[in-house]
């Protein structure tokens, strides 16, 4: 009672100043304000905006403990490649998750502090409230950046993700891309050398890099878009015990996450099925261009075009970027018939831009952020319909 | 010849507090008011000045920009004030009432052979052009335009309404009167809704074309009839009216009186005893709150049921379109980590560790406390889930939002009022107030369009 009274008279003391956001933010993290309706609706539903990226973090906890685990796993398999031939037996143990929290909570910690930070200061400079969007980013950004990217980097990323990705849009709800995505791709562009490769994946391998005791940190992606026979098996890559982002090995966690999402509601299944489709579909085209024989071995493109259409969906962050990224309900299509199209055009150009790009041979981060700018224009085209046919009983009338 | 409708989108909201179906007699109310505020966009011109004397049904003022549309007293007594707001705005007119009403006497007019133009003309004159509204706009109807159709819904599907089934009953004369009265108003038909499984008293009258509906709430809103059975068109003008008031229009063709008599459903949680009361346009609320009781002092009371009602003081009055009064618990207070914590009394249609979803047929006590801070629009998707009408709610709002007459108009503005827009708002993440949105929306049209 006392604490509540406190903060009560403390929400009176600044009301007003320029520090009432974010104290406000302090006092509605412990306490759901005691706002009431006014006029409309005179009782509302129990969920909020807090409530619901609540729920996306919690479906994405799971990813953040295997991810934490796999960073200590990958490097201790690296080293000694015997660990692979049991994977599931020296995965859950103390020394992984020591060198994965040592590697992995830094990421978060940097993400949110760093990220919240902003957040606070332009909810103080503009007056408007603080908001939750970052809630969920800030857990998003750790998950899909390389173990070993140097936390600095992470910091210029953040800041400009939230500034440019989003404030001044203005804020949660106005941006055009995703934010976590938005941080992604500068990383991606800004320092290329950190990002892709095969020494980025696992941690230490850069380090080590041409030293005699130099570790190979090769995603699957990698190896096929070198016409490598990747080591690792469809199994280890559908359970996650396979380098890659820090989060997004796990297609099975994913699928997890991805039924609580869809079961609260809170996720698009109409963006998720229809992106698999979309994936599928362009999985199939490659497959059959190699049937023909129009690709002949030898090709650089003949190793991602050759793979089976279904494992695109266990390898790289093609998963993950459907489940959590594509989802967003803010920079995705709007209606739900466009949310079919936009999903379905991340999926196809995932895997197209996969297949075309060995230089980079992940394509969701790109494709989401393309179909981010294309959503407004899909849904513009699906309200036409609509309005085409108000227009059209008009027309019936006065015919 | 009847027709079925049924809605598939939708939400009933059950919440404790149900008018239990006993009819008393409230305690005559000593004074009664009027506000204009009822009024949409009325301007109130007034005819009876402070200290005058009024019959029931007789003129007290008349809208500013029609005079021909005139309101009357629902008693007899003395007008004692007007109240005056901001820019001298009228906000209440008071009469005491006299101890026995004393009724302006009109005239019995037949309404099988009376011609329209007597009927319009005897409804304008007795006051009861106010009862019909008219869309586009939500407004009360404009005088010079003939609707194409005429709407009525026999019944309701909002959260402890009112019982028209057991409200109406006994009342088929004067609904019928009035029936026949509107259908001469238009070329087209009266349309009324009724309640598939109930026992309405429109059920098996003529002049009208009867639809059973069936679904969940807002299957009950007019606007989703209209928008099943023939939607409003650029151009068109469709009119509606409450059952209450066809009673009230059906007495005065019959008997010549304007008698103000509503039966109103006092419901809410917070009611000890809710049941139904006969009572009077403009009476004061607390002649049948104390009569009934309250749990609580700390309440809010809302002329109208929760989901678009007025709030009102517990010694205010019953607003002039109202049959419900509901009283909730105000939400005034902090709930700890209330973002986060699992939820087992409040509803969502959301499964975010709310557990509503597990128990259909729980009846909840909803305060006013709205669960979260406003937000800017964020989650998609969701307001289609309990928006039966043929249209797009989220683009809608923001259309009007940004005042972008074009897209208002293109995607079904005409359609609707900010009572279709109750249920998205009830569930609305970002507690946006969607009704204010839209009835803003329409205004502005009104303005520019007309």
């Amino acid at each position: 009672m006392g604490l509540k009274q406190n903060l009560h008279k403390l929400k009176e003391k600044y009301k007003g100043t320029k520090m009432a956001p974010a104290f406000n933010a302090l006092h509605t993290f412990l306490y759901t304000p005691n706002e009431t309706t006014h006029s409309g609706s005179h009782v509302r539903a129990a969920d909020d905006l807090k409530r619901t990226m609540n729920t996306v973090i919690m479906a994405l906890v799971p990813c953040l403990i295997f991810g934490i685990f796999n960073a200590g796993y990958q490097h201790y398999a690296a080293i000694d490649a015997t660990l692979r031939l049991d994977p599931l037996g020296n995965f859950f143990t103390w020394d992984n998750f020591i060198l994965g929290a040592w590697t992995v909570l830094p990421l978060v910690i940097v993400s949110y502090v760093v990220g919240l930070g902003v957040e606070f200061i332009f909810a103080v400079i503009k007056g408007h409230e603080v908001e939750e969007g970052y809630l969920v980013t800030g857990m998003l950004v750790p998950l899909i950046v390389p173990i070993d990217i140097p936390l600095w980097m992470l910091t210029v990323a953040v800041i400009f993700g939230v500034v440019i990705g989003k404030e001044v849009f203005g804020g949660t709800g106005m941006n055009i891309l995703n934010p976590a995505l938005t941080i992604r791709a500068f990383l991606f562009f800004a320092y290329p050398t950190w990002m892709s490769g095969d020494k980025v994946w696992v941690h230490g391998a850069k380090e080590m890099a041409g030293k005699p005791d130099a570790i190979s940190g090769e995603t699957i992606l990698g190896s096929l878009a070198q016409n490598h026979e990747p080591i690792y098996s469809v199994w280890d890559s559908f359970w996650g015990f396979i380098p890659g982002s820090v989060g997004e090995t796990s297609t099975f966690l994913i699928l997890l996450g991805a039924a609580f999402l869809i079961f609260t509601k809170v996720g698009s299944w109409r963006i998720m099925l229809s992106a698999v489709i979309g994936a599928v579909v362009m999985g199939l085209i490659f497959n059959g261009v190699v049937d023909q024989g129009w690709i002949q071995q030898g090709s650089s493109f003949y190793g991602l075009m050759s793979e089976t259409f279904w494992h695109h969906l266990v390898i790289g962050g093609l998963a993950f970027g459907i489940v959590y990224m594509a989802t967003d309900p803010v920079t995705a299509s709007q209606t739900n018939k466009g949310k079919w199209i936009y999903g379905f055009f991340i999926g196809f150009i995932s895997v197209l831009i996969r297949v075309f790009n060995p230089a980079y041979p992940e394509g969701v981060m790109l494709a989401i952020l393309l179909m981010n700018v294309f959503a407004p224009t899909i849904d513009h085209y699906v309200l036409q319909g609509n309005i085409k046919k108000r227009l059209k009983r008009l027309k019936a009338k006065t015919a | 010849m009847s027709k079925d409708i049924k809605i598939k989108k939708g939400l009933t909201i059950k919440l404790q507090g149900a008018a239990d179906k006993t009819l008393s007699n409230a305690p005559r109310s000593r004074t009664f008011a009027i506000r204009p505020s009822d009024f949409h966009l009325v301007t109130p011109k007034m005819v009876v000045k402070e200290g005058g004397k009024v019959q029931a049904g007789e003129t007290i003022f008349y809208a500013k920009s029609n005079e021909i549309v005139k309101f009357v007293s629902p008693v007899s007594g003395t007008l004692t004030k007007i109240s005056r707001g901001a820019k001298r705005v009228i906000t209440e007119i008071s009469i005491e009432a006299d101890a026995q009403d004393s009724f302006k006497d009109f005239g019995v007019l037949s309404p099988n052979s009376s011609s329209a133009e007597a009927i319009k003309s005897r409804l304008l004159e007795a006051g009861c052009w106010p009862f019909i509204m008219q869309r586009p706009y939500a407004v009360i109807a404009n005088t010079e335009q003939e609707p194409r159709d005429i709407f009525i819904s026999g019944f309701s599907t909002a959260p402890l309404a009112n019982d028209l089934d057991f409200s109406l009953n006994g009342k088929e004369n004067e609904l019928q009167a009035a029936l026949t009265a509107l259908s001469k108003l238009t070329k087209g038909k009266v349309h009324v809704g009724v309640d598939k499984t109930g026992s309405s008293p429109f059920k098996g009258m003529k002049d009208i074309v009867l639809h059973n509906v069936s679904g969940p709430h807002p299957a009950g809103n007019v606007g989703t009839q209209i928008n099943k059975i023939g939607p409003v068109n650029k151009g068109e003008v469709i009119w509606t009216v409450a059952p209450q008031d066809l009673v009230i229009i059906g007495e005065l063709l019959l008997t010549g009186k304007f008698n103000a008599e509503r039966i109103i459903a006092l419901s809410g949680s917070e009611v000890k005893t809710p049941k139904y009361y006969r009572t009077r346009i403009g009476s004061e609320v607390s002649t049948f709150l104390y009569d009934s009781g309250l749990n609580n002092e700390n309440v809010r009371v809302i002329s109208g049921d929760v989901l678009t009602g007025q709030k009102i003081s517990p010694k205010g009055f019953l607003g002039y379109y109202s049959n419900t009064v509901t009283v909730i618990p105000e939400g005034d207070d902090y709930e700890l980590f209330g973002w986060n914590k699992p939820v087992f009394d409040k509803i969502s249609t959301s499964r975010a560790l709310t557990f509503s979803w597990l128990m259909p047929n729980k009846t909840y006590d909803l305060d006013t406390n709205t669960n979260g801070e406003h937000r800017n629009f964020v989650v998609t998707g969701s307001y289609e889930e309990v928006f039966p009408l043929d249209m797009y709610p989220l683009q809608m709002l923001k259309s009007c939002m940004i005042q972008d007459l074009d897209e208002m108009e293109a995607l079904g503005m005409y359609e609707v009022a900010p009572e279709d827009f109750a249920l998205t708002e009830f569930i609305c993440v970002s507690k946006q107030p969607h009704q204010q949105i839209i009835r803003n929306g329409l205004d502005l049209m009104y303005k520019e369009i007309g």
